[in-house]
């Protein structure tokens, strides 16, 4: 085995989280950006490392009765959820730089629980064994309920509860899919193993494999979010502070769409086949209940999550159509929506911090006074609303063209969230950034974007435009996992009926 | 009908490979202007100029290029770069300069110059004017994008890049309330007609594998069944979205919201008429759907008769030419709707309204100037001694327009009539009955402002706009009334490979459709002069009758929109809210109440601190944690 890149990978930022539960008064904050930087630049070493063709798996024994290994390994798309990862922490650190809360709740502890997240999603997405999966999808919860608990708004600690109670929810049902999957594998392959490789690779029978997907796929609807079990997402963070949002959001939900192709059809492609339809029509409504909901929103922060509700929904719509396009066009979109998110959280995490109210009726004419914040919130929306030239949109037009290839009147319907997008994002900017300066706004909004608030959004708006124009590099890393998945569910991409002679 | 020879482009050598930098040049002045607005606040406006300039320069260059090239290699393909491929689609970014994009390069640079020169003087007292120029280099990159690319996805970029530079320069005054909400309309209706745009682009994909012009070019043959139909219609939706085509015309009036250069270049010279662009660039499909044809010449017809009737009836100067323009765009996608004999005609009039009307706008402008801004033609009267180089120039616009004889619209215009008389009588004479309303309403407009006694309101001392707005009126005015007759025995033969070749079946000469024509402009004018001429105008609009209140009513259309559209999202956005609310978490709310009940015991352990849950739970995780690890491993 040659040097644990992965392993070090994952735990440097825990390392990092217990460095700051030791009493380091001022220098909290500094050693948390530095460890997530550094991370950053260990995530960047991967990345060469893997694309130098290394191989990075790890696999030692960890509980042998069980057949469980420590086993971390990275795929295309894995590799495009720990740089998203890798790259949000530093940022969301930055943002929150100045975080206060009551008694214990201090930047350090933000910190601390900001790594702390880092680190289990980083193991999340690296796990290659379904028990260190488990533990480590469920271990993000915690700091991630501190995270809302801690710091925001009046009612955070029932927030923070209802994210707690339906993520418990999942993952009970996760665990007894997840046990389950022992006593098959064990009855099955003889020794049992946890081992994502080995698990594939039995044959599991039909009824088996339906009801062991199914336990698995309740966790990652609630995580995703979709509709109807979404409502704890719009109440989180509602309550939570932009950069807590900007990490459930942009990351931990994403757990739920990447498990969808790693685990439900890594395991179980027949299951995954059978349940398609219902997918399917679960993934429009969300597409069409979020974006409506994002127009009827009266808070800005209920407002950017279900902008998410109804991305989720074209995520988990690609997942399910089966075409190469739209597969590699969800786990890119997973990555832009990351970035989209987080312009969206952070941009008007600023409108927010200076207005002290996140009611949109509380704004107006922001952006006379304040042209660099408004021109931010702008971009970020543009993003969020797909705009080509936005990496945002390569990735939802792959969804949308995918799916068209096989289903064009499910394409159809899920469009219409192109148009309610575009409702819901100028509709809310109109309302807090044009018309006349009013009395509170003038008050309120005396200074533009600072040089670290520039800091924050110019990167990872940068980002998103550097790949709408050039999203190749991407495209290409994640397209081998899309391959992969339609080749694990034996489906071929329907073929171009009319293709001509040149 | 012939399936049409399929002409393949040539690689790009010598000046054809820097073709890029049409578009680069403006992209980079839009950038260093919004970005770095400290440092550009004076210079910005000039370097805008600028760089559009430089496009304009490479534009002509290219052009007599092209001129010099033999028929064969006048499409030139110059390849980019790839933009993705996944599974077997792979979308390159490259350009196509032919004999159709150039001419539309020629228009946008070349008029689209003269709006910025004109803009350093209209704009010359704004405060932000540096952000105005920055926007309207942003548009110039877009549209050009939008017309050069050789794949529709990079043309859909372009095309919802200008829509986007359409919004932000309606919304340009956004302190006012109207002018954000008609930007945030502008989108939204776009947005409808993108979402053909998406599943025309979706559906070559999935038909061709590709969705480059020449692999779209060369599969429509092998289209089965109703597909052609389908790209078609889809295609015109976006049509209609951008050119303000009926159903999705209402935000175009609206939309002259925006400083009056904006009106000129993106709402009436350049981004409005990209549906005809995008109809006549795609003649693969419609030559091969005839119901696609007939939707497009439908749409066109309702729509040139719509607008006309707007136009009659407001006050305002830059409604009535909005009105105009929706009407205009009318006849040209009533020209690409025939089909091959209707094509270059519709391209045709596209470039000869681009400069007649563009000089309209900016005559318009120039009348504002004059009058503090107001735009109601109820408060102008006797302006043409007040400002006579506007008058004078306006009035070629004015005579281009109507279809006076040898100028511009008269060549342009004469040949739709008669190539729609070609399609059907029924839509020839729609055709005809509109050149006829349009004479009448540009009487009218003619006689409220420059005609009559002065209606004027207090404080208003009418005056010359500087030479900075007048030169370009005066380019455009030359151009109202020579490009016609310059142009008129050369496009069609230009255009031929790019756009479909066919035997010339209209008269390039008057005809007795011609002579008619002319008859009902006369006609026309005289009921104008009839009306408006004789007596004088009453400041105030008197009630009308109820075909000018359906008029001032743009026809109802946002009545139509707000009960079949905007209501019922509304409506549904409530019922999810609510739903959420009341419904799922009402439920969620009772399962938990009812463990509640089961668990008053447990309620000691909620202190409510959310430390002590902290504790439990990190103890919870041990003790799983250590039975995981250590009851198992035995």
């Amino acid at each position: 085995m040659t040097f644990p890149w992965l392993s070090l990978l994952g735990l440097l930022p825990l390392l990092g989280a217990l460095v700051l539960a030791l009493p380091v008064r001022g220098a909290a904050r500094p050693i948390g950006l530095a460890f997530s930087l550094t991370t950053l630049v260990l995530a960047a070493v991967v990345t060469v490392l893997y694309q130098g063709g290394t191989d990075l798996s790890e696999r030692l024994p960890w509980i042998p009765a069980f057949g469980a290994y420590w086993a971390l390994g990275l795929d295309g798309m894995g590799l495009a959820m720990v740089l998203l990862t890798a790259v949000l922490t530093p940022i969301v650190l930055i943002a929150e730089w100045n975080i206060t809360g009551k008694g214990r709740w201090n930047a350090q502890a933000y910190f601390a629980m900001v790594l702390a997240l880092q680190g289990t999603a980083l193991l999340t997405f690296l796990a290659g064994d379904v028990l260190l999966f488990y533990v480590f999808f469920e271990a993000t919860l915690i700091p991630m309920y501190f995270l809302i608990g801690g710091f925001g708004g009046e009612h955070r600690r029932a927030a923070a509860l209802k994210f707690l109670m339906f993520n418990l929810v999942g993952g009970f049902i996760l665990l007894a899919a997840v046990i389950g999957l022992f006593a098959t594998s064990a009855s099955l392959g003889g020794t049992p193993s946890y081992l994502l490789t080995d698990l594939a690779g039995l044959a599991i029978p039909t009824d088996t494999a339906r009801w062991l997907m199914v336990g698995f796929l309740i966790a990652f609807i609630i995580k995703a979010p979709m509709v109807p079990v979404h409502t704890w997402l719009p109440f989180a963070a509602e309550q939570a502070t932009p950069g807590s949002s900007t990490l459930m959001v942009g990351i931990l939900d994403k757990i739920g769409t990447f498990a969808m192709i790693k685990f439900c059809i890594g395991l179980f492609p027949e299951a995954s086949a059978w349940v398609a339809p219902f997918m399917i029509v679960l993934a429009l409504i969300s597409i069409i209940y979020g974006a409506a909901a994002a127009i009827a929103s009266k808070n800005l922060l209920r407002l950017v999550s279900y902008t998410s509700v109804s991305h989720f929904g074209f995520m988990v719509l690609g997942i399910y159509i089966f075409t190469t396009q739209s597969i590699n066009g969800t786990i890119f979109f997973m990555v832009n929506h990351g970035f989209s998110t987080a312009a969206l959280f952070l941009a008007v995490g600023f409108l927010i911090k200076r207005r002290g109210s996140a009611d949109i009726s509380d704004f107006g004419g922001v952006e006379k006074v304040t042209p660099v914040l408004a021109g931010s919130v702008l971009l970020a929306v543009l993003s969020a609303i797909s705009l080509p030239g936005m990496s945002t949109f390569v990735s939802e037009f792959l969804v949308i063209a995918g799916t068209w290839s096989r289903e064009p009147g499910v394409a159809a319907v899920a469009a219409l969230g192109i148009v309610l997008a575009a409702t819901y994002g100028l509709l809310m900017y109109q309302r807090t950034m044009t018309g006349p300066v009013t009395e509170a706004t003038a008050t309120h909004f005396t200074r533009d974007l600072d040089v670290r608030e520039r800091g924050v959004l110019i990167p990872i708006i940068g980002l998103i435009l550097v790949f709408g124009f050039l999203p190749a590099p991407l495209v290409n890393l994640v397209e081998p996992t899309a391959k992969a998945t339609m080749q694990r569910m034996q489906v071929a991409d329907p073929v171009a009926p009319a293709k001509g002679e040149k | 009908m012939m399936p049409l020879e399929i002409v393949d482009p040539v690689a790009a050598t010598g000046l054809f490979s820097y073709a890029w930098l049409m578009i680069a040049l403006p992209a980079l002045g839009a950038f260093v202007l919004l970005a770095f607005g400290r440092f550009v606040e004076k210079s910005g406006p000039y370097l805008a100029v600028a760089t559009i300039t430089g496009s304009f320069v490479i534009a002509v260059a290219l052009f007599v290029q092209l001129l010099g090239s033999p028929v064969e290699d006048r499409a030139v393909g110059v390849h980019l770069y790839t933009w993705f491929a996944t599974g077997s689609w792979q979308i390159d970014v490259g350009l196509l300069v032919d004999q159709l994009s150039i001419l539309f390069a020629l228009l946008i640079t070349g008029v689209g110059g003269l709006i910025h020169v004109y803009s350093l003087g209209y704009m010359a007292h704004d405060e932000r004017k540096r952000r105005f120029f920055g926007y309207l280099n942003l548009f110039v990159a877009a549209m050009l994008t939008l017309v050069l690319a050789d794949n529709y996805l990079v043309l859909f970029v372009g095309w919802e890049g200008v829509g986007l530079a359409s919004y932000l320069l309606i919304g340009f005054w956004q302190h006012k309330p109207s002018a954000a909400a008609a930007a945030k309309k502008a989108f939204v209706m776009n947005r409808v007609g993108d979402l053909g745009m998406v599943l025309a682009i979706s559906t070559m994909l999935a038909q061709f594998g590709s969705s480059a012009f020449v692999d779209v070019n060369h599969g429509a043959a092998n289209l089965a069944g109703p597909w052609p139909m389908v790209i078609g219609l889809l295609l015109l939706l976006g049509a209609c979205g951008k050119s303000a085509q009926v159903p999705l015309q209402a935000w175009l009036l609206d939309a002259m919201e925006g400083p009056t250069p904006v009106s000129a270049l993106i709402h009436a010279a350049t981004m409005v008429t990209a549906g005809v662009y995008l109809v006549v660039r795609s003649h693969a499909i419609f030559d091969l759907s005839p119901e696609a044809r007939l939707a497009v010449v439908i749409v066109g017809t309702v729509t040139l008769l719509a607008g006309a009737w707007i136009g009659c009836s407001k006050d305002d100067i830059k409604k009535v030419l909005a009105g105009s323009t929706m009407s205009q765009i009318g006849y040209m996608m009533l020209a690409a709707g025939i089909g091959p004999a209707g094509y270059a005609f519709a391209i045709f009039h596209l470039l000869t309204h681009g400069a007649f009307k563009a000089n309209m706008f900016l005559g318009a402008g120039s009348v504002m100037h004059g009058m503090n801004d107001d735009v109601d033609m109820r408060h102008y009267g006797g302006l043409w001694k007040y400002l006579p180089l506007t008058f004078w120039t306006f009035a070629c616009g004015y005579l281009a327009i109507i279809g006076f004889p040898l100028t511009s619209g008269y060549f342009s215009k004469d040949h739709i009539i008669e190539a729609a008389f070609g399609q059907s009588a029924l839509v020839g004479s729609l055709a005809l009955l509109g050149a006829g309303v349009t004479a009448f309403y540009m009487t009218r407009l003619m006689l409220m402002t420059f005609g009559g006694g002065k209606r004027w309101l207090d404080g208003v001392h009418p005056h010359e706009s500087p030479a900075v707005m007048t030169v370009p009126l005066v380019v455009l005015a030359v151009l109202s009334i020579g490009a016609g007759a310059v142009m008129n025995w050369w496009i069609q033969d230009w255009l031929e490979p790019a756009a479909g070749n066919h035997p010339h079946e209209v008269e390039l000469l008057p005809t007795p459709i011609g002579w008619l024509t002319l008859l009902v402009v006369a006609a026309g004018i005289a009921i104008g002069w009839l009306v408006f001429g004789r007596k004088p105008v009453p400041s105030v609009a008197p009630a009308g009758n109820a075909i000018t209140v359906a008029g001032r009513n743009e026809l109802y259309g946002n009545a139509v929109n707000n009960t079949l559209v905007v209501q019922p999202v509304l409506a549904l956005s409530s019922a999810t809210v609510t739903n959420d609310a009341k419904g799922i978490d009402g439920f969620v709310h009772l399962f938990t109440t009812a463990i509640a009940g089961f668990s008053v015991e447990g309620r000691k352990a909620q202190t409510g601190y959310v430390r002590s849950y902290a504790v439990t739970m990190v103890l919870g995780v041990l003790v799983v944690g250590a039975v995981l690890i250590l009851g198992l491993a035995a």
